[in-house]
């Protein structure tokens, strides 16, 4: 038999307890076995970014991830962005309305990595934004779109944040 | 067009879901009890075997079949996938095989399936699984393939000419003998893959006691993938359905059925239970479609004045080994080449041969880059040659907006005269060269060179055929529910399709976009279609719902007039309702009428109007449409390193009336990001043995966000006269004139070092090679 | 594309991760796994056993004691990015990270991983060769240390023992105020480069150059450092004509050539490269406005 480990991961903040393939990647994991399909794979070489998810608060790819090796780990996926709601993150909204995607097949990685690093540069010029962005592949869009949208979202995020406004003030959705 | 009642920048319906991970694509569909499959490939371009050796991957745990040939031809009706289109003049080695019995003709070519528990234990015992190569010589260029003495793409061919054919018209000897001046050289254009994100991938379900086979597979023509189902299994179409879930990008790569769908469905028909296949990176480089290897031999016979008096040559067109979907791609390139630009005189004998590489087929754009590219070439050569500004041979060369409509001496494939028959190539251009600071372009590129600085710009025009026929199917119908919804033979593949046919419906209809359900190809509800490719959907399947809305709209007046004894014209549509224009107190709901249609006793119809809320179009285009653009692109190089950076890129595209905006924008945004592969970065490299020497994303250069500028775009409009709806296609406007002005707009910059370009794509070390070679030469 | 069969073993430290890998035969060491993964996926690599080395603490570190930095081997490229230390005294590695991958391979790969994956054209093995670097080797045998000239034993391929594990890279900073420049072609951003150069300088106080570093990347099986264009440098007023002079000893190199480039593009494009960053180096160190 092959060789198989029992894991605890939290996706979403939903803890799952698994027993896992060692071989299994993580983008498998969460797609087959926890069935969260928003996660998609794209290249499974770690080149086009659209398995792309949160590790830890972490931009990960999770083709180049071992299930188990998240054992412990807090995940976060495109399935978790929304509000309990339902009502959009700013950054989904952006992605709507800027044209953001078209097949919507490299969305989910593109909005993991925008998720964080908008968190660490939440003011970037486009040519930053687009510097962030070139680990993810669109083949539909030629990212005019992607970049306004997170330029977009950006500047919303980060109203906000800012002190004066109610918190979670969400943008709702469409 | 008179006002619309909804904002054209209708926000796209498809977002939500797909922005929240609850987009469905075929790899998200897990059916209980489902198997997976995994192919034994060729690593060979050419070889012969006499056995495959399954026993080891047979004894693996988990492993449920391995089919070969044999398995095959006792299951299936035919050993080939069934023809698209039957030429009789093709060798009979030209279809591929479903699975091929003792010779394999290109590296990735399946020769076995495996079906077991995953797809992990699937890849296991593919490895297991031994076949006795032989190889062969195999044939990797499409030039040496049409030489005499060449070896054989396949073992028993007498060559490797699939077919060849000339297009021609005008006298073209009597232009080039009165020729002033006579210029030839000598062009490629290289192959490269279509690369939607997600790849092919198909589930299929037999379930024997239904005797009922479902397919969900990601494809551009769910139809033909029925049709194949159908022959090959030898059942009726009731016994087929073809589901079409969301599709992750097509750009031609999905528009055929492959051997990898047909051994997924004959799994799941043989073993009783749901077989699942996903293409893999590999599997997309290795044996999805490819397009635009070609090589040129042109020449051109110009005036003083750089006014083209003819245009002749020689077309090599790499076919790959087997042919997927008959002649397309070298016809295509073959007719594009005059485009927007009146050639008196033209003659192209086009080569067609086979090489032992994976099959080429239209990737958007479909042979029309590579017309365009020779096009814009000789344009740039006649300028070089005669000092002239490339812009100004340009604009003598372009057919006036007076001239259209504007009969090509030409036939189109269908083989009708082929006529302009809207658009304004001058106006599209001159707004273009304006919109880009063209006149302003010397100064600063003066200024530019002053600093060490070498900029360039190109400009390129274009037509693209768009809107062929025959035809797609729309039914508008209204439930008992009240609700609209559109079923549509459409494919749709990320383009907006949903949304902007839900416009469409909503205009006839005067109920908000949102509320109507738009449902793309599922056979068992739209059996009759064609499929999403050659920028049609919006003038088939948009046209077929526009007449489908506006008689399902008419018999909501006509019932609603029927029941308050009026006039039709008394009668107004809104809301979800028809009601009495002065006094709309008095109205019928969408959901009455359903009910009165839907023959519910008591309530009264006309007793000549058909049963059912509900009505379906077959719009038939009586020709092809076509869209015409300017694109302007100014690019720095830095001549030590070879690199290209496109400062600012310009498009001025006429695709006819457009239903929203933002979803032509994105298709043009896209196709330009496609072109800008194409001239600078895609390269599918194959050595002498037919081995592709690049199969991972690491190599095969996508553009990636930081290649692509922001595309500054300009829509004209100017309504086909062809459809009700006034629209042009768009899908692949965008790619075409890319490679063509890049180029221009890359030698530009380098003038002074008096470099000429004669491939795409131009690599870095290329243009530092050809600038030493100027330098030798000068 | 999908990973072979194999064991997987998480050891909790350096010890375990050593007694396991002294027991097998076939075994591979896994680390951020940016490029172990892929080679996985795509089954160029078939081990029987997998050694994780993500949960071993004591190798993931970044500390200055003694005038030397060390850097654990499992520290994450993305910690490299944003450390103090890596900052203020050696910000080359910051400037060189920016070309490795994307944020999400950042993210997880490691400078012990990159010097062993060893491409030919990696920033990183490329800086260290740069500074002189030591690497730290350990083994159930004991521990020992190469100089980074001596690690590339050929094409991808570390001068260690299948047994030995790279526990971390150390070495001294340049002085304070040094010039320093990373600068790469790749035909897009995070690609892999096809020539890279590190280079850094010295000033003494009358401007000239009084100590230099230019390490290739991309040209031959490993990082190349160029004493001729060091030579060169050193001594020079760090103008134009002495930088130039010293980046055309980068045509002599015997460049590699593959099926995208030939030797001679690399040629061209080092001795550019080299020329670029020692006018950007030198212009640092003498607090000029540097541009690339």
């Amino acid at each position: 038999m092959t060789d198989q480990r029992t894991i605890a991961v939290t996706v979403n903040g939903v803890r799952h307890d698994l027993e896992v393939e060692t071989r299994l990647t993580l983008a498998d994991c969460l797609r087959h076995q926890i069935g969260l399909t928003g996660t998609h794979v794209g290249c499974e070489h770690g080149v086009c970014g659209a398995c792309t998810v949160l590790v830890d608060g972490q931009a990960v790819r999770s083709c180049l991830m071992l299930a188990v090796q998240s054992d412990g780990a807090m995940i976060t996926t495109v399935e978790g962005m929304a509000g309990e709601d339902g009502s959009l993150h700013p950054l989904q909204q952006a992605f709507h309305e800027n044209h953001g995607l078209q097949c919507g097949f490299c969305t989910p990685g593109v909005l993991m990595t925008l998720m964080e690093y908008l968190q660490h540069n939440p003011a970037p010029t486009e040519a930053e934004v687009r510097e962030a962005l070139s680990g993810n592949l669109c083949r539909c869009t030629g990212y005019q779109g992607i970049v306004a949208a997170a330029l977009d979202a950006a500047g919303h995020m980060r109203q906000d944040r800012s002190p004066d406004r109610v918190q979670g003030n969400k943008v709702s959705g469409s | 067009m008179t006002a619309r009642l909804f904002e054209p920048r209708y926000g796209r319906l498809e977002d939500l879901a797909l922005l929240t991970g609850k987009g469905r694509y075929v790899d998200d569909i897990h059916l209980p009890g489902m198997l997976e499959v995994a192919f034994v490939r060729s690593p060979h371009g050419h070889a012969t075997f006499s056995s495959i050796d399954t026993s080891a991957a047979l004894a693996l745990p988990g492993v449920h079949a391995v089919y070969t040939y044999a398995d095959v031809v006792r299951t299936l009706t035919s050993d080939h996938i069934p023809p698209d289109q039957v030429v009789d003049s093709f060798p009979a080695t030209t279809w591929p095989y479903i699975l091929p019995a003792d010779e394999v003709c290109f590296v990735g070519e399946a020769v076995a399936a495996v079906v077991a528990e995953s797809r992990y234990i699937a890849e296991d015992a593919a490895a297991l699984v031994v076949v006795d190569y032989e190889p062969l010589p195999a044939v990797p260029n499409c030039r040496a393939a049409a030489e005499a003495g060449s070896p054989t793409v396949h073992r028993h061919a007498v060559d490797n000419i699939v077919t060849r054919f000339t297009v021609d018209y005008g006298d073209v000897e009597m232009a080039f003998a009165d020729a002033q001046h006579v210029f030839g050289f000598s062009l490629k254009q290289h192959r490269g893959g279509a690369h939607s994100i997600e790849g092919r991938g198909v589930v299929a379900n037999y379930d024997p006691h239904a005797h009922q086979l479902t397919i969900w597979t990601s494809t551009q023509t769910a139809h033909k993938s029925r049709d194949a189902a159908v022959e090959l299994f030898d059942m009726d179409e009731s016994r087929v359905r073809v589901i079409v879930p969301d599709v992750g990008g097509g750009f031609g790569g999905k528009n055929t059925v492959y051997p990898e769908e047909v051994m997924t469905n004959m799994a799941s028909r043989l073993l009783g239970r749901p077989v699942k296949w996903i293409e893999d990176r590999r599997e997309h480089f290795l044996a999805a479609v490819q397009e635009r290897d070609q090589e040129w031999d042109v020449e051109v016979a110009a005036d003083g004045d750089g006014r083209i008096q003819g245009v002749r040559g020689t077309i090599y067109h790499d076919q790959g080994a087997y042919t997927l979907l008959g002649l397309h791609v070298p016809h295509n390139a073959a007719i594009a080449v005059p485009g927007p630009y009146h050639v008196p005189n033209y003659c192209v004998d086009v080569v067609v041969t086979e090489t032992n590489k994976v099959g080429t087929i239209p990737v958007r754009g479909a042979g029309y880059p590579e017309g365009n590219f020779t096009i814009e070439r000789i344009l740039d050569r006649i300028a070089r040659e005669l000092g002239l500004d490339r812009a100004e041979v340009r604009r003598r060369n372009l057919i006036p907006g007076s001239a259209i409509p504007y009969e090509m001496p030409m036939k189109t494939r269908e083989g009708t005269p082929m006529i302009y028959e809207s658009g304004d190539f001058t106006h599209c251009f001159e707004t273009a060269l304006e919109a880009s600071g063209h006149a302003g372009f010397a100064e600063r590129q003066a200024a530019a060179r002053a600093e060490g600085r070498f900029i360039g710009i190109g400009v390129a025009n274009m037509v693209k055929v768009t809107g062929r026929g025959p035809f797609e199917t729309a039914t508008v119908r209204v439930g008992r529910s009240g609700k609209v919804v559109v079923y549509t033979s459409a494919m749709a593949m990320g383009q907006g399709t949903k949304t902007g046919l839900a416009q469409i419906c909503a205009e006839q209809l005067g109920i908000e976009p949102n509320l109507i359900t738009v449902v793309t190809v599922d056979t068992a509800s739209s059996p009759i279609g064609i499929g999403a490719y050659g920028s049609r959907n919006t003038v088939n399947a948009g046209n077929s719902v526009h007449l489908a809305a506006g008689q399902v709209r008419d018999k909501a007046i006509r019932v609603a007039a029927h029941t308050f004894g009026v006039d039709a014209d008394a009668i107004e549509i809104g809301g979800g309702e028809a009601r009495l224009k002065d006094d709309p107190s008095k109205s019928l709901s969408f959901k009455d009428i359903a009910k009165a249609l839907g023959a519910a006793k008591g309530l009264p119809i006309p007793k000549d109007m058909d049963i059912g809320f509900e009505a379906t179009a077959r719009f038939r285009p009586p020709d092809v449409t076509y869209s015409n653009a300017t694109h302007v692109v100014e690019v720095e190089v830095d001549p030590e390193i070879g690199a290209v950076t496109l400062l600012r890129y310009v498009v001025v595209n006429d695709s006819g009336v457009l239903i929203n905006p933002t979803l032509v924008e994105g298709q043009l945004q896209g196709g330009v990001a496609h072109g800008i592969g194409n001239a600078l970065y895609e390269w599918m490299g194959y050595d002498e043995n037919a081995q592709p020497v690049i199969t991972n994303f690491a190599e095969y250069l996508l553009p990636s966000s930081t290649a692509v500028p922001n595309i500054e775009i300009t829509h004209v409009e100017t309504p086909s006269t062809l459809n009700p709806l006034g629209v042009k296609g768009a899908g692949e406007s965008g790619v075409i004139a890319v490679a063509g002005a890049v180029v221009s707009a890359v030698e530009n910059a380098l003038e002074p070092f008096g470099v000429w370009i004669s491939e795409a794509p131009i690599a870095p070390a290329r243009i530092v090679e050809l600038i030493e070679e100027a330098k030798t030469d000068g | 594309m999908k990973p072979p069969p194999f064991d997987y073993h998480d050891p909790r430290s350096l010890d375990d991760a050593l007694d396991l890998l002294a027991g097998k035969e076939n075994a591979k060491l896994l680390a951020g796994g940016q490029s172990m993964m892929p080679m996985l996926n795509m089954r160029f690599v078939q081990p029987d056993d997998i050694i994780d080395l993500n949960r071993i603490p004591e190798l993931s570190s970044i500390t200055e004691d003694g005038g030397r930095v060390r850097i654990g081997a499992m520290t994450r490229q993305y910690m490299l990015e944003r450390s103090p230390v890596i900052r203020d005294r050696c910000p080359i590695i910051i400037e060189a990270l920016r070309y490795v991958g994307h944020i999400q391979t950042r993210n997880r790969g490691t400078i012990g991983g990159s010097l062993c994956h060893l491409d030919p054209s990696a920033e990183l093995p490329t800086v260290a060769q740069g500074l002189d670097a030591t690497v730290h080797v350990s083994s159930k045998r004991g521990a020992r240390t190469l100089a980074m000239t001596e690690f590339p034993a050929f094409y991808m391929t570390p001068a260690i023992e299948p047994d030995e594990i790279v526990t971390a890279v150390e070495f001294e900073p340049w002085p304070d105020g040094h010039g320093y420049a990373f600068l790469e072609f790749a035909r897009r951003h995070g690609d892999f480069a096809i020539v890279g150069v590190a280079v850094m300088v010295a000033l003494a106080s009358d401007g000239s150059v009084s100590r230099a570093s230019v390490t290739l990347g991309g040209v031959g099986s490993g990082p190349l450092r160029c004493s001729a264009a060091e030579k060169i440098a050193i001594g020079s007023d760090g103008g134009d004509a002495a930088m130039r002079e010293a980046a055309e000893t980068c045509r002599d190199i015997d460049a590699m050539e593959d099926v995208h480039v030939s030797a001679a593009y690399r040629c061209q494009l080092a001795a550019t490269l080299t020329r670029r960053a020692l006018r950007m180096a030198y212009d640092r160190a003498a607090n000029r406005e540097a541009v690339a």
